[in-house]
C-alpha cells in the first residue's frame, strides 16, 4: 500500500515506558464469545486494511456471471434472460464455496508466520482463533454475495419469491459457506503453506463445482453423470438456493443442505481443534 | 535449601527430540526471579527449542520443567498466565497496524475495548511507535517491528518474559533501544529468559549466563564468573616510543611473570595475567624505568575466549544443526 519514508522512531521515554511498565493488574480471561468476537474483528480489519481482497473475491462470480450469461446462456437455456433466472442462484453457490478457501489460507497465515505462538501462549478459549476466523468470514461472504445478487439484479435476475427470497437464500448460502470452511480450517492446520492450501483446493474445487448443477440442468446429463451431480453437495445448495429465490423450495431439498452442514461440522469442527491443539508439539 | 518461590524457572533433564536430533539433551536450569538470565549459544544449540517448552509451546519428551512452582505440562494455563514469549520471528499480525496488534491482544487478554485502545496507545508511545500506530506492520521497520513485538508481550506486564534472540539482525541503535527496554523491564520486577548468539550482549544484560552447546548447558555462571573460570584477563600496554618496546618488553616479563606478546602495532605489547596485584606493580617499574606509557589497561577475557576454552572451539553457528531448531 502506502510506501512513504518511515519516520525516525524516537527511543523510548524512560518516563512513559516506566509507567507502561507498572501496569501488572491482569484483567479476567475472556469468555469464549469474547474472545471468538475479538478474533472476528481482527479478520474483519485485515479485510478493511486491504480492501484489494474484495476484488479478487467477487471477481471470478462476476466474470462468470457475465460469461455463461452471455455465451452460453441463450445456448443453454433458449435466452440469456431465461438463463440468468436459472444461473443466478448457482452463481451464489460458487462464490461462497470458493471463499471458503480464504479460511484456510489464513489460518495457515497465522501458523506459519509467528503469531500462532503468540496466541497459543495466551489463556483466552484457544478454539477462538478458528471461530473467529469463520466468524469474520461469515460478514464477506455476506458482502460477496450482495454484491453478486446486486448485479444479477441488474442484468434482469427476476425471484419470484422476491426480497424474502434472496434473505433466506443469503442466510442458507452463508450457513453453508461457514459449514463448508471448517474443512478448509482443518487443512488450513495441517499443511506447510499458505500457497498449498489454495493449490489442494483448487484440485478439489473446480471438480466439485462444475460436477453440479450450478451451470446446467441435471436432465440434460448422460445417467452415470446425473448420479453424480445428485451426490454431491453443492447441487443440494444449488437446488435449494433455486427453490428459495423462486418460491419453489420443498422441506426435503432445505432439510438436505441443512443435514449436509450439521455433517460438515460435527466431523470437521472437533477435528480440526484436535489439529490445532496439537500443532506442532509433538 | 530454596522456597521454590524464589525461582521463576527450575527445569531438570529436559529433552526433547527431532527425528535422530537430541536437540535439547538433559538441560538443568535454575533462573531466579527478579534477573535477566542468558542463553548463550550458536545455532542450533537448542535454545528456542528450550524456551518453546518452558513457553508450553513444545511438550517435553523426558524431565520436568516448572515455572513459578507450575509445571509445564500439567499446568499450561497456570504458566501461560504469568509468562509471555517474543519469539525469533516476529509475532505481529503484518495487515493490521500496530495499534490493531495491540488491541487485539489486550482483547484477548480480557480487557474492554475501551481499556485496550487506552493501553495500546500507552505502549505505542512508551516504545517510540507513537506516528507509526496507524500503519500496516509490515511497513515497519526490523528494529520497529521487534519494539511492537516486545511491547506485544507486555500487554499485560507479565511476571516472566521469553525473549528469543531478540536483537539478531537489528541495527546498533535499534539493538540499544531493546536493551533499554529488557532493563527497564526488570526495573519493573520482570524476570527476563533471553536467548542470544551474542557474546557481548549476554556479557552486557544478563545476570547470569548459561552457555549452551549441542543440547546441553556446558557452563553456568555470571558473566565474571564464566570468565574468571578461564583464567583472569590480560594487561596491554601502548608507548609513547616504538623504540622503547624491548626495554618494556623486559619489565613487563620481569614484573608480571608472563609470556609478553608483541603486538603487530610497533607501540603495543600485552601479557597474560594471573595475578593482577602484579599489574600495579608492573605500571610503577615501567614509570621507573622511564618508559613513557600512552594507555595502559587491564581487560577481562571476552565471551569469545570462553567460550574456545569451554568447547574447544570458537562459538560458530553449527549449520547442520540450525535448520532442525528452525523446524
Amino acid at each position: 500500500m502506502t510506501t512513504a519514508p518511515v519516520p525516525t522512531p524516537r527511543p523510548p521515554a524512560d518516563e512513559t515506558l516506566r509507567s507502561a511498565l507498572a501496569v501488572r493488574a491482569r484483567p479476567r480471561r475472556p469468555n469464549a464469545l469474547s474472545a471468538s468476537l475479538t478474533h472476528g474483528w481482527r479478520t474483519l480489519t485485515k479485510f478493511r486494511n486491504s480492501p484489494a481482497q474484495l476484488i479478487d473475491i467477487v471477481l471470478m462470480p462476476v466474470v462468470f456471471l457475465l460469461m455463461f450469461t452471455y455465451l452460453f446462456g441463450g445456448a443453454f437455456a433458449g435466452s440469456t434472460r431465461e438463463y440468468l433466472q436459472f444461473f443466478l442462484p448457482g452463481i451464489l453457490v460458487m462464490t461462497v464455496v470458493l471463499m471458503t478457501v480464504y479460511t484456510g489460507t489464513a489460518l495457515n497465515t497465522d501458523i506459519t508466520k509467528g503469531i500462532f505462538d503468540r496466541f497459543r501462549t495466551l489463556p483466552f478459549w484457544q478454539p477462538a482463533t478458528i471461530v473467529g476466523n469463520l466468524l469474520g468470514d461469515v460478514v464477506r461472504y455476506t458482502i460477496a454475495l450482495t454484491i453478486t445478487t446486486g448485479l444479477g439484479l441488474l442484468l434482469g435476475f427476476r425471484p419470484a419469491a422476491g426480497v424474502t427470497g434472496v434473505l433466506l437464500t443469503m442466510l442458507l448460502l452463508i450457513l453453508f459457506g461457514f459449514s463448508v470452511g471448517w474443512i478448509f480450517a482443518a487443512l488450513g492446520v495441517v499443511v506447510r503453506s499458505p500457497e498449498s492450501v489454495s493449490g489442494t483446493s483448487m484440485i478439489v474445487m473446480f471438480p466439485l463445482i462444475f460436477t453440479s448443477n450450478v451451470f446446467v440442468q441435471t436432465a440434460t446429463m448422460p445417467g452415470w453423470m446425473q448420479a453424480v451431480v445428485s451426490v454431491n453437495p453443492v447441487s443440494h445448495a444449488t437446488t435449494a438456493a433455486r427453490g428459495l429465490m423462486h418460491g419453489t423450495a420443498t422441506a426435503g431439498q432445505l432439510g438436505l443442505v441443512l443435514a449436509t452442514c450439521a455433517a460438515l461440522i460435527a466431523v470437521f469442527a472437533p477435528l480440526t481443534m484436535y489439529l490445532y491443539r496439537n500443532k506442532n508439539q509433538r | 535449601m530454596d522456597s521454590p518461590s524464589s525461582a521463576a524457572i527450575e527445569t531438570s533433564g529436559l529433552v526433547k527430540v527431532f527425528g535422530g536430533t537430541r536437540a535439547v539433551d538433559g538441560v538443568d536450569l535454575r533462573v531466579p526471579a527478579g534477573m535477566v538470565y542468558g542463553l548463550l549459544g550458536p545455532n542450533g544449540a537448542g535454545k528456542t527449542t528450550t524456551i518453546r517448552m518452558l513457553a508450553t509451546l513444545l511438550r517435553p519428551d523426558s524431565g520436568t520443567a516448572r515455572v513459578f512452582g507450575h509445571d509445564v505440562v500439567r499446568e499450561p494455563d497456570a504458566v501461560r498466565s504469568r509468562v509471555s514469549l517474543t519469539g525469533q520471528f516476529a509475532s505481529v499480525d503484518e495487515n493490521l497496524t500496530g495499534a490493531e496488534n495491540l488491541v487485539l491482544l489486550a482483547r484477548l487478554l480480557g480487557h474492554s475495548w475501551g481499556r485496550s485502545r487506552s493501553r495500546a496507545a500507552e505502549l505505542l508511545e512508551a516504545f517510540g511507535l507513537t506516528e507509526a500506530a496507524n500503519r500496516q506492520t509490515r511497513t515497519f521497520s526490523g528494529g520497529m517491528r521487534r519494539r511492537l513485538d516486545i511491547a506485544a508481550s507486555i500487554v499485560v506486564t507479565p511476571d516472566l518474559v521469553f525473549l528469543d534472540e531478540p536483537t539478531t539482525g537489528l541495527d546498533p541503535r535499534s539493538r540499544n533501544q531493546v536493551w533499554e527496554i529488557v532493563r527497564a523491564l526488570v526495573a519493573a520486577g520482570t524476570t527476563v529468559l533471553l536467548t542470544t548468539q551474542y557474546l557481548d550482549e549476554a556479557d552486557q544484560l544478563a545476570d547470569r549466563i548459561a552457555v549452551v552447546d549441542h543440547g546441553k548447558v556446558i557452563a553456568e555462571g555470571t558473566s565474571g564468573e564464566l570468565k574468571s573460570s578461564v583464567g583472569s584477563g590480560a594487561v596491554h600496554v601502548r608507548l609513547a616510543d616504538a623504540a622503547r618496546r624491548p626495554d618494556a618488553e623486559q619489565v613487563l616479563a620481569k614484573t608480571l611473570d608472563a609470556a609478553v606478546h608483541l603486538e603487530s602495532d610497533p607501540v603495543a605489547l600485552s601479557a597474560r595475567v594471573s595475578d593482577p596485584e602484579r599489574v600495579a606493580h608492573a605500571l610503577v617499574e615501567l614509570s621507573r624505568t622511564g618508559i613513557a606509557v600512552t594507555d595502559f589497561s587491564l581487560s577481562q577475557p571476552s565471551l569469545d575466549e570462553v567460550f574456545l576454552a569451554l568447547t574447544g572451539r570458537p562459538a560458530e553457528n553449527t549449520d547442520t544443526a540450525a535448520t532442525e531448531e528452525a523446524a
